[in-house]
């Protein structure tokens, strides 16, 4: 090679320098419109635009904006209105955590709404701690967590994962095959399955793991007809769904013959599985587009006006709605922005929401949630048909459950 | 190949003085301008960008100097960066367990990790441990003659095989989350902003060091064998020389630069999961690096600060579509200079060269492919 390789190297660093620099300055300057002067309230809004996750994180930033919209429709906060900043975490756990921190620091975000997979939360728990930032997480979980920094607004496990076998149990179901994608929250979930069964007297025939984006599961349909269960506890992810509904089905399983109990899968995921392969399984959440009750009809009636009638709401678009609505409230009885005010004013606090009334439990930061399992409909929508009585105060470390002991 | 005798001449001799002078310039800048400049966690972003210049600065080396297209290097990437990570961990967790063991339902430590709750192991893992991985894969593979696109598709499906391996075994390894959330940084807190600003420093040094030394390895013996063994292969061979064992040690030392940049990587984003190392990450960096041309060490580092800005910057202004804008910045750099921006830079200067004295023999290319 000739000689200079220096030259352009100098070009390498000087362009993205002098850019950053321009970034840098413009930062210092942004620092009032930030939440503690200016005319505006900023919130981050951080959920996964690109990638694998895309399709179902971009349901939930739409399901937040409309709630930010609505604050602001209502007066906005203290005075003043909320603005959106959105960023792209891109499927990409060590992005989520690069650009909380920008949220943090340069936008000087009030608070931030984002994440999906407990990946990306665990990425981001370590910036919003260290920060003394506020996170709020919408989608259900695998429990086993309480950070100060967080408050969790979708289910954890004993709002979900736990009244499914309860009503499984209910249904005569004692042998169970356990299926799911490889990660943290399959495998946590099973953790806490096994040792339900081993108190309950059910039996588990099986456990299998898929990677993420798995797609052939004709094996696995054969080794659960040949162990016969009475039901399958599904916490599959994403597309690889598809591919288990549709081969299960062609191997002659539907829901009569049995039963799928899937966590995973709400009104979204059921255009995608494709309503014939999934007609009439249990899911398990905690709000279904066919809730009665009327915040819900506002909610529905307002998502559907300002994205299109064809558009579903699901449990964890409308966890992301409340949470703007319960960081909302908050602020506005604490009369600030400030997070520890916001956490202290937080505690106890109760709204009427879509999926009902729904409370913060102070010491955890998460929320009661009332565990609801559905039946698929034909026309896709998820009908309810059994309840818990009333919202079920979140557990994360399934404290009150005998038979939980050493799992945490 | 090289224009042979061209150093020997005087303007050679001063373009290379000028070229220590822009070193030392941008040395200057990144060192002292940079860090006055910048807020912390831009600073922090510039940190992680630099990171992954060392890595495709080892790309430069196998790629573009060796013409071993390497699409698994976020292999020694992870490799690197798990090292380090897992010595952050045990630290961190003080004789217990790692908090993902608890919740995996680990309940002794794996003697896999036994080794790296001394930070000297794993500081020295670091760098061993890709290099060893590398170059026993070399030494099987390019014996056995193994090149070209053959290579190249193997190394990426060590990556996807790395990554499911990282993915199933969760209660060794973290699984998809990674390993994350680090208290203490060999006594700092990796969140501060002053720990940042010092891992800074140490990535742009680490950087510097490694360029320079990278550089000289190029202008060696060595380097023009390794130019020699891409350009034509089997003629090296009939000459005498053995180009598995030149490409086996390259390819080694690109592995190592890739360790060292994951290991820096983990303090100064504060995580290592899967989703860095595998097929598409990898790719990224190669990427990366033809968009600055392969062909210069320079350009490897080029582009992957460029790449990596300009995705920071793209999807800060336009969370919702930045991908194209990225993708397009590819298609535009790799339709208008093939060999990358370097590429660019050399052909113009050429032809300036050229018009001021038409009475001089158009320099052979420097470059004629790769090697097939």
């Amino acid at each position: 090679m000739r000689e200079p390789f220096l030259r352009p190297l100098a070009a390498a660093v000087l362009l993205p320098a002098a850019l950053l620099t321009a970034c840098g300055g413009e930062s210092g300057d942004g620092a009032g419109g930030g939440a503690s002067g200016g005319s505006t309230i900023k919130v981050g809004v951080l959920h996964s635009l690109s990638g694998t996750m895309a399709i179902s994180e971009v349901t939930v930033k739409n399901s937040e904006t409309l709630a930010i919209e609505e604050v602001n429709a209502a007066g906005g906060l203290l005075g003043k209105k909320v603005e959106p900043v959105v960023e792209d975490g891109a499927s990409d756990w060590p992005t989520f955590a690069q650009k909380a921190q920008k949220l943090i620091k340069k936008d000087k975000v009030a608070t931030v709404f984002g994440g999906w997979t407990s990946a990306s939360r665990k990425a981001m728990l370590p910036v919003f701690e260290r920060n003394k930032a506020l996170l709020w997480y919408p989608v259900q979980y695998e429990g086993l967590e309480s950070s100060p920094s967080i408050f969790y607004t979708g289910a954890t496990t004993n709002q979900q994962i736990v009244p499914g076998l309860d009503y499984l149990k209910e249904k005569g179901k004692k042998k169970l095959y356990l299926v799911g994608s490889d990660y943290v929250f399959p495998r946590t979930a099973n953790k806490i399955i096994k040792a339900y069964a081993k108190a309950n007297g059910m039996q588990i025939l099986g456990e299998e793991y898929t990677p993420l984006g798995h797609t052939e599961y004709s094996t696995l349909v054969n080794k659960i007809g040949e162990a016969k269960p009475d039901a399958v506890f599904n916490t599959l992810n994403g597309d690889s769904n598809v591919a288990f509904f549709k081969q299960l089905r062609s191997a002659g399983f539907d829901a009569a013959k049995l039963p799928v109990m899937s966590v995973s899968i709400a009104e979204e995921e059921v255009k995608g599985i494709g309503i014939d392969n999934i007609v009439g399984q249990p899911v398990a959440w905690n709000y279904y587009e066919t809730t009665k009750g009327r915040a819900n009809d506002t909610f529905v009636k307002a998502f559907k006006a300002k994205y299109g009638t064809g558009k579903v709401t699901s449990d964890p678009m409308e966890a992301g709605y409340n949470a703007v609505h319960l960081w909302a409230a908050a602020v506005k009885k604490a009369g600030s922005t400030d997070p520890e005010a916001v956490k202290k004013a937080a505690a106890g606090l109760s709204l009427d929401l879509p999926e009902g009334k729904v409370t913060i439990d102070g010491p955890t930061q998460h929320v009661y949630k009332t565990a609801r399992i559905g039946v698929v409909r034909k026309d896709g929508l998820i009908d309810e048909v059994w309840s818990s009585k009333e919202p079920i105060k979140p557990d994360p470390y399934l404290k009150s459950y005998p038979w939980a002991a050493g799992l945490s | 190949m090289t224009a042979p005798g061209t150093a020997l001449r005087s303007p050679a001799l001063r373009a290379r003085l000028r070229g220590y002078a822009l070193f030392a310039a941008v040395a200057l800048l990144l060192l002292v301008v940079a860090p006055l400049a910048l807020p912390a966690f831009r600073l922090d972003e510039l940190a992680k960008y630099l990171c992954f210049a060392i890595a495709a600065l080892g790309i430069g080396l196998a790629w573009g100097q060796g013409g071993m297209l390497t699409l698994g290097q976020g292999v020694f990437f992870g490799l690197g960066g798990y090292a380090m990570a897992m010595y952050f961990k045990l630290h961190d967790a003080d004789g217990d367990l790692p908090d993902f063991m608890v919740w995996s339902g680990v309940e002794k430590l794996p003697a896999l990790w036994k080794p790296f709750e001394s930070p000297v192991v794993a500081i020295a893992a670091v760098v061993a441990v890709p290099v060893a991985v590398a170059a026993v894969l070399g030494a099987l593979v390019f014996r056995q003659r193994v090149r070209g696109a053959y290579f190249a598709i193997l190394t990426q499906a060590l990556a996807a095989a790395f990554v499911i391996l990282l993915v199933g075994r969760q209660g060794l390894t973290g699984g998809t989350n990674g390993l994350t959330n680090f208290y203490d940084v060999f006594g700092r807190d990796p969140e501060a902003e002053s720990t940042q600003r010092t891992m800074y420093f140490v990535t742009a040094a680490v950087l510097g060091v490694l360029y320079l030394a990278a550089r000289q390895l190029v202008k060696s013996r060595f380097g023009r064998l390794l130019v020699a063994v891409r350009d034509g292969e089997d003629r090296v061979r009939f000459l005498g020389y053995n180009p598995a064992t030149v490409k086996t040690v390259t390819f080694a030392i690109s592995a190592g630069m890739a360790g060292l940049a994951g290991a820096l990587f983990v303090p100064v984003v504060g995580i290592i999961s899967p989703s860095l190392l595998g097929v598409v990450p990898s790719l990224e960096l190669v990427v990366a690096v033809a968009v600055g041309g392969r062909y210069a060490l320079a350009g490897a580092v080029l582009g992957a600060v460029v790449m990596n800005y300009a995705k920071t910057e793209f999807s800060e202004q336009w969370a919702g579509g930045w991908l194209y804008l990225q993708g397009a910045l590819f298609i535009l750099v790799m339709t208008l200079a093939p060999k990358g921006a370097v590429g660019l830079y050399e052909q113009v200067k050429d032809a300036v060269a050229r018009r001021r004295t038409p009475e001089r023999p158009v320099p052979a290319q420097s470059v004629q492919g790769e090697a097939a």
